[in-house]
């Protein structure tokens, strides 16, 4: 049977194509030779300071690697184009969309995800404020947001609402309507910069 | 029960049940579910709008390595639908398709990528129809037609109703205002797509977890089309990522993937892409509306008939009740003492509408509060002392038999007003600034089930455990709005506990009794009254059982902070724990059961189960709004909100769902559009959405989103749990017509249309300059041949609730309620 050993991009592109199959591409199918996604690739990555080797498929993306190959499933897909921050995870601490990498190009970089927020079974002070202030409803943002205010937070201490939404202004919320997460970030910079600063009004 | 006068839980800020969960990643939404050996399953869907299938040849995918199953049309052979009234969908097409994106085939591999690969094996011969494409080719006569159970031609239904004489009413105001308004198709746009898996069990027996709002419909669903026991099936709603009403339908997915599952004896996943997503739909009607309302010139309403078009897509889904919503809520607000309606929904080959948050009313809601505006202008009335004076009176009846109990309106207008300084700003701020009021009023679960029965809307299961924990089943999902959390917190209250006692089972239709599913606003007041009753119920057995061993009266019991106590002298206390293995010794085995069904309705014409409610919650709200002349760029600086809740069971989540209700409000008034375009010829010409993808689409980030101020009226109603009311959609229904309320204080210009874009605005300033009418919207509404009214006799008038044939025309003398009309 013949078989087409395509690239990681074309096959990307075809993967990519084939789920807009009936909106851009004309009627005309593609070809009906098979494509097979035979390259496999052992994959060294660092997640929350966990050294882990996995034998992937070589074209996914680094969210597929997380969900399907590690278990890791609490960073979101939205849209699988990168276009609204649901898949956010940290890499060398800058959040980046992991729908836009390929798991292969994260060889060598610290990556985080919402699993290793929490640590010694300790919320970080930005989970315990988006739990007291709602900044999590569906909870289906939340992962990404809070890896984004994570990121922002370790730059930048005690920043300005300007600051929240120019950082945050790449994870879309659908139910909040942001207000709430945005006290959720500014109670927790109090937090973290005075430690002993009551950060709650709420019981519990 | 009665009421305590003082809560522990109830009304405090509290950490909602499930925060933890989600903040740390941990919460399983569908897509997260992975079962050993499942397989992966992706749907091929039309590429036409219009078309008979010829034929499906799925020979080269059924082929292609990694392939388990390829099913097509054939294999479904039964139809089904959300309404009895229109069961018009199959999970995959047979013979026909009727929009982009209708499923024709699915096929099932081992990994998504297979399955996509063989999609494109598979060979379909359309033969292509004509396109119907808006409502003007819909109600064209013609030989096309979508549906063949259409009432005429492609249009799906027309309703006709007459409250009272509205032409006389009319005939007799001092004023007659006309106004055709056109809202544009919007979608819910839920972060989290449409997922499910299916897992059939080796005795026959399945079981499907799907990210739905309504898991009791999928269960009755999946049983019609795979005509098989629903007592063999299991539906488990996971937690939605959001729903809006996206998520209220039976989907194909759903029901291919459980088929699957029972061919292969496999587990089978479907996760749709966010541009299926949008495919799906079942978002909100284009609707186009001329609203003819007469007012005396001390600006009471005399009577209103109202018009609407609704462009209901390729299916019914929820349309013919989104026809009626359309119509059926105007008289809740404001007095209305006659009013009349004509409805119409037709279909076109596009993708199915349904309901979204609001479910209808918000479109006739933009007319009325832009109408008001008019009105108020023209009798040189402040608009809030307009509406101050015309709200609805606390239980009453309206003119079509909707019962009102509490109405906060009032105050929630006087807070707004207050909060926002509107009176130095209506008409005082400088050119390009200017505010806007608006009102809206939102049932809190509808009177009526999708189906008729006799059975209760919701019901709660109660477990205690020797062990002090308590656990508690309910039907009820919880997509965000925080049900779980209302479940929990109102039994903590009853039984004395803290949340931490208790565990929640939601949306399980194996373990959970039937509750309809979060849709209507329905779930706090319903499944509320539910674990009231049935938290009330266990209460009773421990305080009698406890009562016997302190030798003391049962009503002498005090529950609270975990311990079960004599009132009169509280040291003789068992924890609640002791208590429980006290009743347990004396009764038994400790489970309990509540339910809830709503009060009939009063009105008895056939049409009246879509409108009543329990009782209705009410919002108003200033927007503050900035409008750039030469760009036409509308930015709302500030938005004054207050909503009349009844009571706030936990004020986090009130408040998040206030400010999440204007959020959308804002993107729905302003960027939100679900709209369509051709193909260029050389690509089919088919007609396909222009912008299925989220950033194309147009919501608000962080950055576009506003200071929101918010006001909560509590009034508590005897009809909801502890008084509380809905909160999940009523705060969106005045935000858009506060909006273009507000660009007229600004710039002087009618924009009668959302979205409110730019060029909109443009348009409108450049007529204004040129000394036309400033004014953006529809010029008038199409003809439409109406059915004969069913007439039916408001209450005020001496109707007893029936229909009945129109009473003879007294020209001369005035109605007596005309007299009630004019007084204040």
């Amino acid at each position: 049977m013949p078989c087409n050993q395509a690239t990681n991009r074309q096959r990307h592109t075809l993967y990519f194509f084939s789920n807009l199959n009936y909106s851009y591409m004309s009627l005309k199918k593609l070809n009906n030779k098979v494509i097979h996604s035979e390259t496999r690739a052992i994959c060294g990555l660092s997640v929350n300071s966990e050294d882990m080797q996995v034998l992937i498929d070589a074209s996914k993306t680094l969210l597929e690697v997380l969900r399907e190959d590690l278990g890791l499933t609490g960073t979101k897909h939205g849209c699988e184009l990168g276009e609204c921050g649901a898949c956010t995870v940290l890499c060398d601490g800058k959040p980046v969309m992991s729908c836009l990498v390929l798991a292969l190009e994260c060889e060598g970089v610290k990556i985080e995800t919402i699993e290793g927020m929490a640590s010694d079974g300790q919320l970080h002070p930005l989970q315990q404020a988006f739990a007291e202030h709602g900044g999590s409803q569906c909870g289906y943002c939340t992962p990404g947001m809070l890896m984004t205010a994570q990121s922002l937070l370790e730059h930048k201490a005690n920043p300005d609402r300007e600051e929240i939404h120019e950082a945050l202004s790449g994870n879309l919320c659908r139910c909040t309507g942001y207000q709430q997460i945005i006290e959720s970030v500014e109670a927790a910079a109090t937090a973290i910069s005075e430690p002993g600063a009551k950060t709650t009004g709420s019981g519990s | 029960m009665s009421q305590p006068e003082k809560f522990r839980i109830i009304g405090k800020k509290r950490v909602r049940v499930d925060a933890l969960s989600k903040v740390t990643g941990q919460t399983v939404f569908a897509d997260d579910i992975s079962l050993p050996r499942m397989l992966h399953c992706k749907l091929l869907r039309s590429s036409v709008p219009h078309a008979l299938i010829e034929s499906i040849d799925i020979s080269l995918a059924r082929a292609h390595p990694g392939v388990h199953l390829v099913l097509t049309g054939a294999d479904f052979p039964v139809e089904y639908g959300i309404l009895p009234v229109s069961q018009d969908e199959r999970p995959l097409c047979r013979d026909k398709v009727r929009f982009v994106g209708d499923p024709v085939a699915a096929v099932i591999a081992r990994d998504e990528q297979t399955a996509s690969e063989a999609l494109a094996l598979i060979d379909v011969t359309y033969q292509p129809l004509p396109t119907i494409s808006d409502v003007d080719q819909a109600l064209a006569p013609g030989e096309t037609q979508l549906q063949e159970y259409a009432e005429e031609g492609n249009i799906h239904r027309r309703l006709s109703y007459s409250f009272g004489d509205v032409d006389e009413a009319l005939e007799q105001a001092d004023h007659v205002f006309e106004d055709t308004f056109l809202y544009e198709s919007n979608t819910h746009m839920a972060m989290e797509q449409h997922a499910s898996v299916a897992a059939a069990d080796p005795d026959g027996r399945v079981t499907l977890w799907s990210s739905t709002q309504c898991p009791h419909y999928v269960h009755r669903a999946l049983a019609k089309a795979l005509e098989m026991p629903a007592a063999h099936i299991r539906v488990i709603a996971c937690p939605n990522g959001g729903g809006f009403g996206g998520k209220t339908d039976p989907f194909n997915h759903e029901i291919v993937v459980t088929r699957a599952s029972l061919l292969l004896g496999r587990p089978v996943k479907i996760c749709l892409t966010r541009e299926e997503v949008f495919y799906c739909h079942r978002g909100r009607h284009q609707v186009t509306m001329k609203l003819r309302t007469g007012v005396t010139r001390d600006g009471k309403l005399t009577g209103m008939h109202l018009q609407t078009l609704l462009d209901g897509g390729a299916y019914g889904s929820y349309g013919i009740a989104s026809t009626f919503y359309t119509a059926a809520l105007q008289p809740v607000t404001y007095q209305l003492p006659r009013y009349s309606f004509d409805a119409c929904r037709v279909f076109t080959n596009k993708p199915p509408c349904g309901p979204k948050r609001g479910h209808g009313t918000p479109q006739p809601r933009f007319g009325q509060e832009i109408q008001l505006d008019k009105i108020a202008e023209k009798l040189e009335m402040d608009p809030a002392e307009l509406r101050l004076g015309i709200i609805a009176p606390p239980d009453s009846l309206t003119c079509n038999y909707l019962k009102i109990g509490t109405t906060g309106l009032g105050e929630c207008i006087e807070r707004v007003v207050e909060k926002s300084d509107w009176k130095d700003k209506h008409r005082k701020l400088p050119d390009g600034q200017g505010v806007g009021l608006a009102c809206g009023a939102y049932m809190s679960g509808a009177g009526t089930a999708i189906y008729w029965n006799k059975m209760p809307h919701s019901g709660v299961q109660i477990k205690l455990d020797r062990s002090g924990a308590v656990t508690v089943y309910c039907g009820a999902t919880e997509v965000g709005q925080g049900s779980d959390d209302v479940l929990v917190g109102l039994v903590a209250e009853v039984l004395g506990v803290d949340p931490i006692d208790i565990k929640c089972f939601t949306g399980d239709t194996d373990l959970t009794p039937v509750d309809l599913g979060s849709y209507s606003s329905r779930v706090t007041l319903m499944m509320g009254n539910a674990a009231i009753q049935a938290a009330g119920r266990a209460r009773e057995l421990i305080a009698k059982a406890v009562a016997v061993k302190l030798e003391i009266p049962e009503d002498h019991i005090g529950f609270d902070d975990r311990l079960v106590f004599d009132v009169g002298d509280p040291s003789r206390k068992l924890s609640f724990q002791e208590a429980v293995v006290c009743a347990e010794e004396k009764y038994g085995t400790l489970v309990v059961a509540g339910s809830y069904a709503p009060p009939k309705s009063a009105g008895r014409f056939p049409g009246a189960g879509v409108g009543p409610s329990p009782t209705y919650s009410y919002t108003a709200a200033v927007a503050e709004v900035e409008v750039d002349t030469i760009t036409g760029i509308v930015e709302v600086s500030r938005i004054y909100i207050a909503h009349d809740i009844g009571r706030s069971l936990n004020p986090v989540l009130v408040e998040g769902q206030v400010i999440g209700g204007v959020y959308m409000g804002i993107g729905e008034a302003l960027m939100e559009e679900h709209s369509m375009r051709r193909l260029p010829p050389r690509l089919s010409e088919a007609l396909v959405l222009s912008n299925p993808s989220m950033l194309d689409y147009k919501t608000l980030t962080m950055h576009d989103m506003p200071e929101v101020v918010v006001e909560i009226v509590e009034d508590p109603d005897p009809e909801g749990p502890f008084g509380a009311k809905e909160v999940g959609q009523g705060p969106l229904l005045p935000i858009m017509p506060a909006i273009a309320n507000a660009v007229y204080d600004a710039v002087g210009v009618r924009i009668d249309e959302v979205p409110i874009t730019p060029s909109k605005v443009l348009r409108a300033l450049s007529k204004k300059a040129a000394g036309r009418d400033a004014r953006t919207g529809p010029r008038d509404f199409p003809e439409i041949k109406w059915p004969q009214a069913i007439f039916v006799l408001p209450p005020d008038e001496g109707g007893d609730g029936k229909a009945s044939n129109k009473p003879e025309r007294k020209r001369a003398a005035k109605m007596h309620t005309m007299d009630k009309v004019t007084s204040s």
